[in-house]
């Protein structure tokens, strides 16, 4: 019912427009003047900064913020709010009318993705570089607020040069409004907002830093370019700030639609379920023998992850940072699930600070939003050396155990090779509170390789070789955790998929509950 | 005669049994040649001294008669070979100098498992007189030829003097050993140019060049006496003329050790690529009963006169005024067996394990059939854009033969999961198909290609769908130069007219429509579907579409409109969709499965089946459409408008740097930093699959950097070398 843009209403406008002014000339002046400036105030709105600034936008390769909504909405959904809110400002000539622009440099409203509803706010590059004004800062909260009470979700698309400097310590004041409004609605109605969850990023044109190359090359007499220091592949693959980069915005935007259509609209609704046309007892032929005789061999996770998945649809999330672990999003016989997986081809899929980090956070997203988390196990251990133990790996390695272990949603895991050491139980194992782990009879779960065990029980003796051949006996297989019940069942690879899909069913009433505390006390 | 569908060597296919086999026979058969079989005791157990799809071809027949069976493996390869047979043994390490080439290896194989006969398939030791000879010392049986007419047949020279004495028609050429270069060139001036130069040991196309001149004729010999000596271990050449434009017509033989002989008809084997076969039909367009008799009993002479047994084959070259030389015999079983089997009835392996048993021929010639037609496509993993086909690497992420139609046999060695690795033959399987008439062979080929899913790897359907369909292949004008001539600027995939660009076109939109439909199909558990999933149902009631097509560099205005409202889920979405293409109107049906990588359509009351290898959010979708691959970008009209505002992405400059074509060792590299290539000199030599590949510089420059060394392992993609 309110799906009617501000386009056709305007038309409605204009033809009372005439009507009245044929009937009834005389005593209706002042009345046509406001549906006169309602009219220019909407269309002004819709032009933002101006044309100029419009074309200037688009060839710099970038879309303006109502192109952008309207690209990432269901067609005709958008409902508007706030279009005629102006900035208060009366400093540096900002009061004349030729510095206002209805909406001021950020549009808002709701709309829908795949029928879904969404709020989303847009910043607005044409007007005054997008930069945030306490007007712009208030539309933002405005529809924060509403969604955090129905339970929606937020989009922001940020094209902002940062606080409007004119307004001084007012824009300031926005920022803290907003930041305030993003903590306070992750526990309780979990909005999700690409600043504070996910964030997406473009490759050459979006750029993300705390202080720009001028003030670096000031303080720290550092010579770096603006890409370099805060573009999409530092943020994507060295700082691990931003989680995607993409190549422009129509990209961006199409893939945030069916990125969208993964994740429940609030952390209190579960998480959706697609209709499936994948059968959900396909057997997986090709994972008998995806992993390789010699144990030191690599192979691609990637491999198991799409063979498994319905559709092989896997929205794979940081896939340029710390690439010796696999996190995103899929479906399993339609219902959404958080992938974890040890990426063998990447230093032998080992655990170090990168990925410990970003294994954590994804496995404390998919908790925070009641998605199931499904754990491909194949890690030789914790990363040695000194860059590590400096670095605090026990530190950050501990904040993957705490996600693994404090998580209640459904965690199903599935040991394809390694499970060596410390890194087999932070790898969500039977001992963090898996509800159902699986072995291939490719596993081996171990304190650790067959080679460095003997090195240490047999230190200085001989027959090495032959102590190696027992260990190997011994433990290099699935049977010494399936014997004390860490493992729940020693699985055909090719019915990887059906025995998941089918747990999944199960576990889809489990109820867990935390004690209670005020907040858990992740080793930050 | 019997259709021999239970021959393929998929997993479900293994328990038919030989009376089932026949329930596919779609015509009378005229006689039973193999009733006799179960009560002549053969061998209890055979080892297969090869992998792949020989060895499995080989099992299958074992088991229809009751011997075990024995695989030999490398320690890399333990693909569906190893598992077919009832024992397996490792023989050593990938490289096949080191395994499938270590005759002490399957020696200790054989004496471990007390095999009593050894079938070599072909290839490696098939054409091995030691190996038959090491075979014979312990008494077991070598099934294929005697020793002497390995050896006789195996050396091009030798053979083409036998065959001169048994009279048959050979061509005019240098009967002895070519040793030098020079040599080379002085004998291909005396028999005149073009010349072949041929490894003498050789076979499959291995260590053979073509000379037009002096300089082609060095270069040649250098290429070939390697080739020759990497693949056979033996490195002598020699030279005949080269018969331009000639057809390769094959007559198979099958011999007992009585004296009886008998020829099996012919098999037409003209379409190759770099002197291997493509595609191979049988019987050939082109012979008449006189041609097909005359060289049926010349190879019979030939066989004869070497004291020959077991299956072989006699290749012959034949001119467009159908003289016919010969050009080797070839004692083993042929990599094209299949389409002799199918037009015969006969089961060649199984003759050749009866007749090494000693047993006498059950057959006259009189009761060799020619019935129907059979055409055979090699499916290689290799990329036909490449000179018709470099080799490619990977691992067989989806794979699924067509054999749910009828009259196809598959004969494949690999499964969903399989790797193609650089040591062996990239050969994915050999696709049969077979009908009464050669349309009816060929239509059912080409479906048969349409319905093969083929994931993981580059592979070359495109370029065989191609070949069967071309006008001169349907009519039957071929000849060995048939690809170079009709693909003269290389091969470029279908090229699509403009109803079937519309076609495809709207096949793309509707597809996209599809998964856009698709997407809002959000379910929730019965109770709370609106309360916790929210779906807005409004959407859904879109009946119309507009969209924007993106084909190569060209952008197409598309309509789209649901034709009838009924629309149903069971496997996947039944709709029917009205389609506007630039102005004509197309009709799209299909029971749209988005999870099936196979995508039937019924396009303007036509059935096509379609492929769907990739479909992105950002509107890209891949579709397999006439065996080839198009890349196509479906945007809304709203969504095209915008992202003409976004930047090109700019392409790499190829032509200053030079990356690995394929997978591969480099076997020479020819240049160092600083060194000034001219446009077309060698840069390096890479080495796949047992094949020389020399890589050349597109343009003159100054080479910058040298990526790689000789004895490098490289893979595709891999930069080898910089220009500045």
């Amino acid at each position: 019912p309110f799906c009617a843009l501000t386009r056709p209403l305007s038309a409605i406008a204009c033809l009372l427009q005439t009507n009245i002014q044929s009937d009834c000339r005389w005593y209706s002046v002042s009345h046509l003047s406001v549906k006169e400036r309602i009219e220019k105030k909407r269309k002004a709105a819709q032009m933002g900064g101006g044309q100029k600034r419009i074309d200037a936008q688009h060839q710099r390769g970038k879309l303006t913020a109502r192109e952008r909504v309207e690209l990432l909405l269901d067609p005709e959904s958008f409902v508007e709010t706030d279009m005629f809110v102006e900035h208060r400002c009366s400093d540096f000539g900002m009061e004349q009318d030729a510095n206002k622009f209805p909406g001021d440099s950020v549009v808002t409203g709701r709309g829908r993705i795949n029928g879904r509803l969404v709020y989303v706010f847009s910043q607005d590059f044409t007007v005054f570089g997008g930069s945030l004004s306490g007007a712009h800062a208030q539309k933002i909260c405005k529809i924060m607020d509403q969604a955090l009470t129905v339970g929606a979700p937020v989009i922001g698309l940020n094209d902002s040069g940062g606080a409007r400097i004119q307004e001084g310590v007012e824009s300031l004041a926005g920022y803290a409004d907003i930041f305030l409004v993003h903590p306070s609605d992750l526990p309780h109605h979990g909005s999700l907002c690409i600043l504070t969850h996910l964030m997406l990023c473009l490759q050459d044109t979006s750029y993300l830093f705390i202080t720009g190359p001028d003030v670096v090359k000031s303080v720290t007499n550092e010579d770096v370019t603006q890409e370099e220091l805060g573009g999409a592949k530092t943020h994507t693959a060295v700082s691990g700030v931003a989680h995607r980069a993409f190549e422009n915005d129509v990209e961006a935007l199409l893939y945030l639609r069916d990125f969208f259509n993964f994740l429940p609209l609030s952390n209190q609704d579960p998480a959706p379920i697609r209709e499936c046309q994948d059968p959900s007892d396909r057997l997986v032929k090709s994972l008998d023998t995806v992993v390789p005789f010699e144990s030191t061999k690599a192979y691609d996770m990637l491999d198991i992850i799409h063979a498994v998945l319905d559709e092989g649809d896997f929205f794979e999330i940081m896939p340029t940072y710390a690439k010796n672990i696999v996190v995103g999003f899929a479906r399993m016989n339609g219902r959404t699930v958080g992938i974890v997986g040890n990426q063998p081809k990447v230093a032998s899929g080992c655990l170090d600070i990168n990925s410990s980090v970003k294994g954590a956070r994804f496995v404390r997203f998919c908790d925070a939003f009641n998605i199931p988390i499904i754990t491909f196990v194949d890690v030789p251990g914790f990363l040695p050396g000194t860059a590590q133990e400096y670095g605090g790996i026990i530190r950050h390695g501990a904040k993957l155990l705490f996600a693994f272990a404090e998580a209640t949603v459904p965690k199903i895991t599935i040991i394809t090779r390694k499970a060596y050491g410390g890194a087999y139980d932070v790898m969500s194992s039977k001992h963090l509170r898996g509800d159902m782990n699986y072995a291939w009879p490719t596993a081996e779960v171990a304190v650790m390789g067959a080679k460095g065990a003997v090195q240490i029980i047999f230190r200085g003796k001989e027959n090495q070789a032959e102590a190696e051949a027992e260990y190997v006996e011994k433990f290099a297989n699935p049977f010494p955790a399936a014997v004390r019940g860490f493992v729940d069942d020693i699985i055909e690879p090719a019915t990887t998929r059906k025995r998941i899909c089918r747990d999944l069913e199960v576990l889809a009433s489990k109820k867990q509950v935390n004690p209670w505390k005020k907040h858990a006390n992740i080793p930050l | 005669w019997t259709f021999l569908t239970g021959v393929s060597v998929t997993m479900h296919a293994c328990t038919h049994t030989h009376t089932l086999t026949r329930t596919h026979a779609p015509h009378t058969h005229t006689h039973c040649s193999y009733g006799l079989f179960s009560s002549s005791q053969t061998f209890d157990k055979i080892l297969i001294a090869n992998r792949g799809e020989i060895a499995c071809r080989v099992i299958k027949t074992c088991k229809k008669m009751g011997i075990q069976t024995v695989a030999v493996h490398s320690d890399v390869d333990s693909n569906v070979h190893v598992k077919m047979a009832d024992e397996a043994v490792c023989v050593g390490p990938a490289p096949t100098s080191k395994s499938y080439l270590n005759m002490d290896a399957i020696m200790d194989a054989i004496r471990l498992t007390g095999a009593q006969a050894v079938h070599p398939g072909y290839g490696f030791l098939s054409e091995n007189k030691d190996f038959a000879k090491r075979l014979a010392a312990v008494g077991v049986t070598f099934i294929g030829p005697d020793t002497h007419a390995i050896q006789a047949m195996g050396d091009k020279i030798e053979s083409k003097l036998i065959a001169k004495a048994a009279k048959v028609n050979t061509i005019p050429g240098f009967d002895g050993v070519v040793k030098t270069a020079e040599d080379a060139v002085k004998i291909a001036q005396q028999i005149g140019y073009p010349v072949m130069i041929k490894a003498s040991a050789g076979g499959g196309g291995k260590g053979m060049r073509i000379a037009w001149n002096d300089e082609e004729t060095r270069e040649g010999f250098r290429f070939s006496s390697q080739e020759a000596a990497s693949s056979f271990g033996d490195d002598r050449l020699l030279i005949e003329k080269y018969i331009d434009n000639p057809r390769h017509i094959e007559i198979q033989v099958l011999a007992d050790k009585h004296g009886n002989v008998l020829w099996l008809n012919e098999r037409e084997c003209s379409i190759q690529r770099r002197n291997q076969k493509v595609v191979e039909e049988a019987p050939s367009m082109f012979l008449d009963a006189d041609t097909r008799r005359v060289m049926g009993e010349q190879a019979v002479q030939l066989a004869k006169a070497v004291k020959y047994s077991s299956a072989g084959t006699v290749e012959f070259l034949v001119d467009s005024k159908k003289n016919f030389y010969f050009l080797e015999m070839n004692t083993r079983l042929q990599v094209e067996h299949p389409v002799t089997e199918c037009i015969t009835g006969l089961d060649l392996v199984e003759q050749m394990i009866r007749i090494a048993k000693g047993y006498q021929l059950q057959q006259k010639q009189e009761d060799i059939p020619i019935n129907g037609w059979a055409i055979e496509s090699r499916v290689y993993a290799e990329d036909p854009f490449k000179s018709f086909g470099l080799p490619s690497i990977g691992r067989l992420s989806q794979y699924q033969e067509p054999l749910k139609l009828s009259h196809v046999r598959v004969d494949s060695g690999i499964e969903e999961g399989s790797d193609i690795n650089i040591y062996y033959d990239p050969m994915i399987s050999k696709l049969v198909t077979y009908g009464a008439t050669r349309a009816e062979a060929l239509a059912r080929m080409e479906d048969a290609l349409d319905n093969y899913v083929i994931r993981g790897v580059t592979h070359n359907i495109p370029l065989l769908r191609e070949i069967i369909t071309h006008p001169r292949f349907v009519s039957g004008d071929i000849s060995t130069n048939f690809l170079p001539e009709v693909y003269p600027e290389g091969f470029k995939g279908h090229h699509l007219d403009e109803d079937r660009c519309r076609e495809l076109l709207a096949s793309a939109a509707a597809l996209h429509v599809t998964s856009q439909l698709y997407s809002h199909k959000i379910l929730g558990t019965q109770s709370d579907l609106m309360l916790c999933y929210r779906v807005s149902s409004a959407p859904m009631d879109q009946n119309n579409w507009e969209l924007c097509v993106e084909l190569g560099q060209e952008l197409h205005d598309i309509e789209i409109s649901k034709s009838g409202n009924s629309y149903i889920f069971m496997n996947g979405l039944c709709l029917s969709l009205q389609v506007k293409v630039d102005g004509g109107q197309v009709e799209v049906c299909g029971d749209w499965n988005l999870a099936s990588p196979l995508l039937p359509l019924t396009i303007n009351g036509t059935c096509r089946m379609l492929q769907c290898l990739s479909k992105e959010s950002s509107g890209n979708i891949v579709l397999q459409y006439m065996g080839t691959l198009f890349k196509v970008r479906v945007l809304s009209k709203l969504t095209a408008k915008l992202n003409s505002y976004m930047p090109e992405k700019v392409s790499e400059d190829t032509s200053s740097i030079l990356r690995s074509p394929m997978p591969g060792t480099v076997v020479a590299m020819s240049v160092k930093p600083g060194d000034t290539v001219a446009d077309g000199q060698e840069i390096c030599v890479i080495e796949a699959m047992k094949m020389q590949n020399s890589l050349t510089a597109v343009k003159q420059a100054k080479v910058k950097s040298v990526h790689c060394q000789p004895g490098e392992t490289v893979g595709e993609g891999d930069l080898l070398v910089e220009l500045e």
